[in-house]
C-alpha cells in the first residue's frame, strides 16, 4: 500500500523515528524555554549541557557501577548544581546589560565545557548501552521498533507535560511566571527572586541533563552530541515562542514529526525544514506561534 | 523665520563633517598599522599573515554591524562561505582571472546579504541573532547539498592565476601584497562607512531610534545598507581567502565560523576602528599555536569569551583608546 | 703516516661525507604524519601510525647509519582545509620532505595537490580513494596499503558470489563514501547483481535509524556499507537493534578495521566478510612485528592502515639511502625502482601510477567460541594474488601512465 507513492511501511516508519527526535527536541527545548522565560538569557550552554547529562550517565556507570535508572535521577541533579554555579557566579553580573552579553558568555562556557571534554574522550563517541528492561522491540508491522526508542517517547511526554503542570497549574508556578512579568513587584510580596531565577536556570539545566542521559544509548556518549543540535532546539523554541512552555512541546514534537515526513518526500531539504518554517514564522509572527509579545 | 522641517542633523554642516573626518591619531595609527603589514612578510610566513588579513578584512566588516549599528549577526559566516564558493567556482570552472573571481564572490555575497538583510532587519536583539543564525544555517545545508560545492570535499585546486594579466599569484609575496591591498581597501571603505553623514546617521539610530524617526529618517533603510556592506565586504574577504589557499569549503560556511568572527570582534574591541583587525590578528595566532593541541583551541576561545564579557567588555584596542583617551 | 697521507685521506673522508649530506635538504629527513588523531579514525590510524613510524625509522637503523630523520604529527581532524593548511606549512616553513598516513579522501586529494606544486612526496596508508592512482595520479605520491577498488573487487564479488545479488548502499558523503560506492557497484554489476537503492549520510553520523528503516524497506539482500570507523560500527550495532540481520537482511562492511571488530565485539560482527591488506595472525614475521606494536601502543594489534606506514617509511629510507637525497619525486622514482620487501607485507612493488603492489586478503570474522582471546578475530578465507588485487594500470586512465 502506498501514500502519495511512498510505501506505508516507509511513511510510518519515518514518522516515528521523527517523533523519537521530536522528544529530544521538546524536551531540550522546554529548558531552554524556562530558561529565557524567566532569565531572559539564551542559554548557548544547553547542548553542552545535555551532552554533561550523558557523560555523568556513563560515569556513574564506568565508576560506580551504577545503570541507567540511577542516573535519570543523578545526571539532573549533578549538572543541574553545575548550573547553580554557573548562574550565581557569572550569569547574576551580566542581568544588568544587553541580553546579547548572556548569549556571548553562555556559549563561551559551552565552548569551554565541549573542548575540555574532547580532549579527555576524543570526538568519536563511547559506547552506553540501553538498560537491559527496554532492551529488545516489537515488530509493529510497518516497521520494528526497538523498546527503548519506544521508551523516549514515552518518558518526555510525561516529564514535559508534568513541567508544563507545574509551571501553568500550581503556585511555585504562578510565582514563577509572575516574577518573569514584573520581578520587583513579586519580590516586595516577599518572594526571594533571585533565588528562584537560580533554582530555575538549574531546573532547566537539569532537563538538559536529563534528555542527554535518555539519549546516551542512541547517539553514543560524544563531546560533540549537543553542539549541532543545539542550533536545531534554538530554532524549535523560537517558532514555538520563547517562553512558551507548550509553545516548546508542541513545536519539538511536531518538527521532529515534520522533519521525518521531509525524510521521506525529500529528503535533500530535512536537515534545512525546519530553519525555514521558524524564518517564515519570525516573519509573520514574530513572537512565535504561541508565544507572547516581548 | 520659517521652521525648517529638517534641523541640523539632517543636513551636517561643514563643521559637522570636519568633526567626522580621520583625526589625526587615527592616521598614525592606520599608518602603522599599513607599514607593519608591508614589512611583515618578510619576518613571518606570508601564508599566515593572509589568512589574518582575510580574517582581519571579516571582523572589519562584521563590527560595522555590531559596533555601528548594535545588531547581532550570528550568521555572517554564510557570507564569507557563500562568496568563497563563488569564487572558488569562477575561477577554477569559469577561468575567470583572479580580479574578477574576487568580484564575483563579493556580488554573490551582497547579493545574498540584500535577501537575508530585507528578510531580516526588523528583527532587533535576541530575535535577530536567532533569525540570521538559521539564515546562515540554511546555507550551510545548501551547501552541504549542492553539487558545484563539492560537500565535504570543498572546492579544491582553485587556481589562483595571473592578476590583471600581469602579476602571477603563485608567487607568494606576489599573492600576499594583492591580498594586502584588497584588506587595505576594504578597511578604507569599512572607515568611511563609518565617518561620513551616512555614519552619523546609523549613530543617532543606534542612540534613539525613535527620535530618528522622528526627524524623518527611516531606520530600517539605513540598517538594511549597513548590512548590505558589512555582507559585501566580508564576501570580499571570503573571496580572497579561496584564492589564497586555492580551497573553499564546509568550515567557512559552519556556524562555529560566525562565533570566531564575533569572538574576534568582542576581543579587539566593539565598535573601535582597529579593534576587529588586532582581534583577528591575535586569534588567527592563537589557532596557530593552538592547533596541534587538540581541543585546547577550543577552551582557549571559550575562556576569552567568557573573560571578555564579564570583565574585557571594551576589548584590547577600546581599553588602549581609554588609556589614551582617544577612541580608536 | 706522513702528513701528506693524512691529508689526502682527511680530504677522501670529506669528499664522501659531504656530498652524502649535501643533498639531504638541511641534513635531516622530516617525515610529517597527518591523520585523525582524535576522531572517528583515530583508533584505526591516529597515534598509533606514528607508533609504526617510528619503529619503521629503528629498524631501519638510522641512527647506525649516521642519518638524521625527525617526525613531525599533525591533527587534520577530517577536514580538507585543516589538511591543505598544515601540508603548506609543513612544506614551506617546517622543511617537511614527506607526508605519510592522511586517513580521509578529501583530504588526500587536497595534500596531493600540494604536495606536487612544491615538489615534494606524499606516501598514502589510510586514504582510499582509488583516484589517487587513477585520475590524480602524480609522481609525487604513492599509494600505500589498499584503495576503494581493491576493496570492492574483495568484498563485492566474493559477497555477490555467495548469493548476495541485490544492494542497497549506506554511502558516507565525501569523496571516499562515493567512491567506493561507484567502485562495488561496478563489481556488483559485473557479477550479475543488482543495485536497488543507496543513501548517502553524512560523515560522520551517530544516528543511522532512518537510513536503516530506508535499507529495510528496500528489501535488498545486503547492505553495503560505503563508510568506515565509527559510522560503520554505529550502523551494524543500530542494525542489531532495528532486527536488520534478524529480518534476514545482510550487511556488507566494506571498508572494516581490525579496531573496528574490536569495538562491536565478536557477537555482533561474527560472519561479517570483509577485505585487508594485513592482520596480525598471518605468518611469524606479521606475528613478531604486531608483538612489538603492542607492547608500544596500549596492547592494541596493528592495522593495515598502521602497518602500512610502518611498511612505507621503511622503504622511503631505503629509497633517501640510495639517492641519497630526499628531494620528493626522485625518491617516489626510487622507490618504484627497488623493490618492497619488509615483515608487514612480505615482497612487492610500487608500480608507474604510484600504486603498491601486495596480496589482499578474503576474510570472515570468527564467532566468539573460535576466538582464543582478544585480537584473535579472523580467518582467512581467500588470498588475492598482488597482480590480480588491484585495478589494472591500463583502466586507470593516469597520466603517467604510457600506453
Amino acid at each position: 500500500m502506498t501514500v502519495f507513492g511512498i510505501p506505508t511501511q516507509a511513511l510510518f516508519g519515518q514518522l516515528l523515528i521523527g517523533l523519537i527526535n521530536g522528544a529530544f527536541y521538546a524536551m531540550l527545548s522546554l529548558g531552554l524555554s524556562v530558561i529565557f522565560g524567566l532569565l531572559n538569557i539564551i542559554n548557548f550552554a544547553h547542548g553542552a549541557q545535555y551532552m554533561m547529562g550523558a557523560f555523568v550517565a556513563y560515569f556513574a556507570l564506568q565508576w560506580a557501577g551504577l545503570g541507567y535508572w540511577p542516573s535519570l535521577l543523578i545526571a539532573p541533579v549533578v549538572v543541574g548544581l553545575f548550573g547553580v554555579l554557573l548562574e550565581r557566579t557569572m550569569l547574576k553580573r551580566l542581568y544588568h546589560l544587553d541580553h546579547l552579553y548572556g548569549l556571548l558568555l553562555t556559549f563561551g562556557v559551552a565552548l569551554v565545557v565541549q573542548g575540555v571534554f574532547r580532549n579527555e574522550f576524543g570526538s568519536s563517541g563511547l559506547p552506553y548501552a540501553a538498560p537491559p528492561q527496554l532492551t529488545g522491540g516489537y515488530n509493529l508491522g510497518f516497521m520494528f521498533l526497538p523498546t527503548y526508542r519506544g521508551w523516549v517517547v514515552v518518558f518526555s511526554l510525561v516529564i514535559c507535560l508534568g513541567t508544563w503542570y507545574v509551571i501553568e497549574r500550581t503556585k511555585l508556578g504562578a510565582y514563577l511566571r509572575a516574577a518573569t512579568e514584573n520581578p520587583t513587584l513579586v519580590q516586595a510580596f516577599g518572594i526571594n527572586v533571585p533565588r528562584m531565577i537560580t533554582l530555575t536556570y538549574g531546573f532547566g539545566v537539569g532537563l538538559a541533563a536529563l534528555a542527554g542521559v535518555l539519549a546516551a544509548p542512541i547517539y553514543q556518549v560524544n563531546p560533540l552530541m549537543g553542539a549541532d543540535l543545539i542550533i536545531v532546539v534554538f530554532a524549535v523554541v523560537v517558532i514555538g515562542g520563547l517562553g512558551s512552555i507548550m509553545g516548546s512541546i508542541v513545536t519539538g514534537f511536531g518538527l521532529g514529526v515534520i522533519e521525518g515526513f521531509t525524510k521521506v518526500f525529500y529528503p535533500e531539504a530535512s536537515n534545512t525544514v525546519i530553519f525555514v518554517i521558524m524564518a517564515l514564522v519570525l516573519l509573520v509572527r514574530p513572537s512565535g506561534l504561541f508565544g507572547r509579545t516581548a | 523665520m520659517s521652521v525648517s522641517a529638517k534641523p541640523a542633523v539632517a543636513a551636517p554642516t561643514r563643521d559637522a563633517i570636519a568633526t567626522s573626518a580621520v583625526a589625526t591619531h587615527q592616521l598614525i595609527a592606520f599608518g602603522v598599522m599599513a607599514a607593519v603589514l608591508i614589512v611583515a612578510p618578510f619576518f613571518v610566513y606570508p601564508v599566515f599573515l593572509m589568512k589574518a588579513l582575510c580574517f582581519a578584512l571579516f571582523a572589519c566588516a562584521f563590527n560595522l554591524l555590531i559596533g555601528y549599528v548594535g545588531l547581532l549577526s550570528f550568521g555572517h559566516a554564510a557570507f564569507l562561505g557563500i562568496a568563497g564558493y563563488a569564487s572558488a567556482h569562477a575561477a577554477k570552472v569559469w577561468g575567470f582571472p583572479p580580479e574578477l573571481a574576487i568580484l564575483f564572490g563579493t556580488l554573490a555575497a551582497g547579493a545574498l546579504g540584500a535577501v537575508i538583510g530585507a528578510l531580516t532587519i526588523r528583527s532587533r536583539g535576541i530575535y535577530f541573532a536567532n533569525i540570521t543564525l538559521a539564515f546562515a544555517q540554511m546555507i550551510f545545508f545548501f551547501s552541504l547539498q549542492a553539487r558545484f560545492t563539492g560537500g565535504e570535499d570543498g572546492i579544491q585546486a582553485v587556481p589562483r592565476g595571473t592578476l590583471l594579466g600581469v602579476l602571477d599569484l603563485r608567487h607568494t609575496y606576489t599573492m600576499y601584497f594583492v591580498v594586502l591591498a584588497v584588506f587595505l581597501l576594504g578597511f578604507v571603505v569599512v572607515h568611511r562607512s563609518i565617518h561620513s553623514p551616512f555614519g552619523q546617521v546609523l549613530k543617532a539610530i543606534r542612540e534613539n531610534e525613535p527620535r530618528a524617526t522622528s526627524l524623518g529618517y527611516r531606520p530600517e533603510h539605513y540598517k538594511l545598507i549597513a548590512f548590505v556592506i558589512s555582507a559585501t565586504l566580508s564576501g570580499t574577504a571570503g573571496a580572497t581567502k579561496a584564492l589564497v589557499f586555492q580551497l573553499a569549503s564546509l568550515t567557512d560556511v559552519h556556524w562555529t565560523m560566525s562565533g570566531e568572527v564575533v569572538l574576534m570582534t568582542l576581543l579587539g574591541g566593539m565598535g573601535t576602528v582597529f579593534g576587529p583587525v588586532v582581534g583577528a590578528f591575535l586569534m588567527i595566532s592563537l589557532e596557530h599555536y593552538l592547533a596541534q593541541l587538540g581541543s585546547w583551541l577550543t577552551i582557549a576561545q571559550g575562556l576569552i569569551f567568557v573573560v571578555c564579557v564579564l570583565t574585557f567588555r571594551r576589548g584590547v584596542i577600546g581599553e588602549v583608546g581609554r588609556l589614551l583617551k582617544k577612541p580608536l | 703516516m706522513s702528513v701528506r697521507r693524512v691529508i689526502v685521506l682527511a680530504a677522501a673522508l670529506l669528499a664522501v661525507a659531504v656530498p652524502a649530506h649535501a643533498q639531504i635538504s638541511d641534513g635531516v629527513i622530516k617525515i610529517g604524519i597527518m591523520n585523525d588523531q582524535s576522531g572517528t579514525y583515530a583508533d584505526l590510524a591516529g597515534p598509533g601510525s606514528v607508533v609504526a613510524a617510528k619503529m619503521a625509522i629503528e629498524d631501519f637503523g638510522a641512527a647506525k647509519k649516521n642519518m638524521k630523520v625527525e617526525v613531525l604529527v599533525a591533527d587534520h581532524q577530517n577536514k580538507p582545509d585543516v589538511g591543505s593548511s598544515i601540508a603548506r606549512q609543513w612544506f614551506d616553513a617546517d622543511h617537511v620532505d614527506v607526508i605519510v598516513d592522511v586517513p580521509t579522501s578529501s583530504v588526500v586529494l587536497a595534500v596531493n595537490q600540494i604536495a606536487r606544486e612544491k615538489n615534494k612526496a606524499l606516501i598514502v596508508s589510510t586514504g582510499a580513494t582509488s583516484d589517487l592512482t587513477g585520475a590524480q595520479c602524480s609522481p609525487n605520491a604513492i599509494h600505500w596499503t589498499y584503495d576503494t577498488w581493491s576493496l570492492a573487487n574483495g568484498t563485492g564479488s566474493a559477497v555477490v558470489k555467495t548469493g548476495g545479488d541485490t544492494w542497497f548502499f549506506l554511502t558516507a558523503d565525501y569523496k571516499f563514501g562515493h567512491d567506493l560506492e561507484r567502485d562495488t557497484e561496478a563489481v556488483v554489476v559485473k557479477n550479475g547483481g543488482k543495485v536497488v537503492g543507496k543513501v548517502r549520510h553524512p560523515f560522520p553520523t551517530a544516528d543511522f535509524s532512518s537510513f536503516l528503516l530506508q535499507a529495510q524497506a528496500s528489501k535488498a539482500k545486503v547492505i553495503g556499507l560505503a563508510n568506515a570507523g565509527a559510522d560503520t560500527t554505529n550502523a551494524i550495532k543500530q542494525g542489531a537493534e532495528f532486527g536488520i540481520v534478524k529480518g534476514g537482511q545482510q550487511f556488507a562492511g566494506l571498508l572494516v578495521f581490525l579496531t573496528d571488530v574490536h569495538a562491536l565485539g565478536l557477537e555482533k560482527a561474527q560472519g561479517l566478510l570483509l577485505t585487508e591488506a594485513f592482520y596480525w595472525d598471518l605468518n611469524d614475521r606479521t606475528r613478531a612485528f604486531s608483538t612489538k606494536f603492542a607492547e608500544r601502543h596500549r596492547q592494541a594489534k596493528p592495522t593495515m592502515a598502521q602497518a602500512g606506514v610502518y611498511s612505507a617509511v621503511l622503504h622511503y629510507l631505503k629509497a633517501v639511502e640510495a639517492l641519497k637525497s630526499d628531494d620528493g619525486p626522485k625518491v617516489i622514482a626510487k622507490m618504484k625502482e627497488l623493490p618492497t620487501d619488509d615483515p608487514v607485507f612480505g615482497k612487492g612493488m610500487v608500480r608507474a601510477d604510484g600504486r603498491t603492489i601486495h596480496p589482499m586478503y578474503l576474510f570472515e570474522v570468527k564467532k566468539p567460541s573460535e576466538s582464543k582471546g582478544p585480537w584473535d578475530y579472523y580467518k582467512v578465507r581467500a588470498t588475492i594474488p598482488a597482480e590480480q588485487a588491484f585495478r589494472p594500470m591500463d583502466q586507470g586512465n593516469c597520466p603517467l601512465v604510457k600506453k
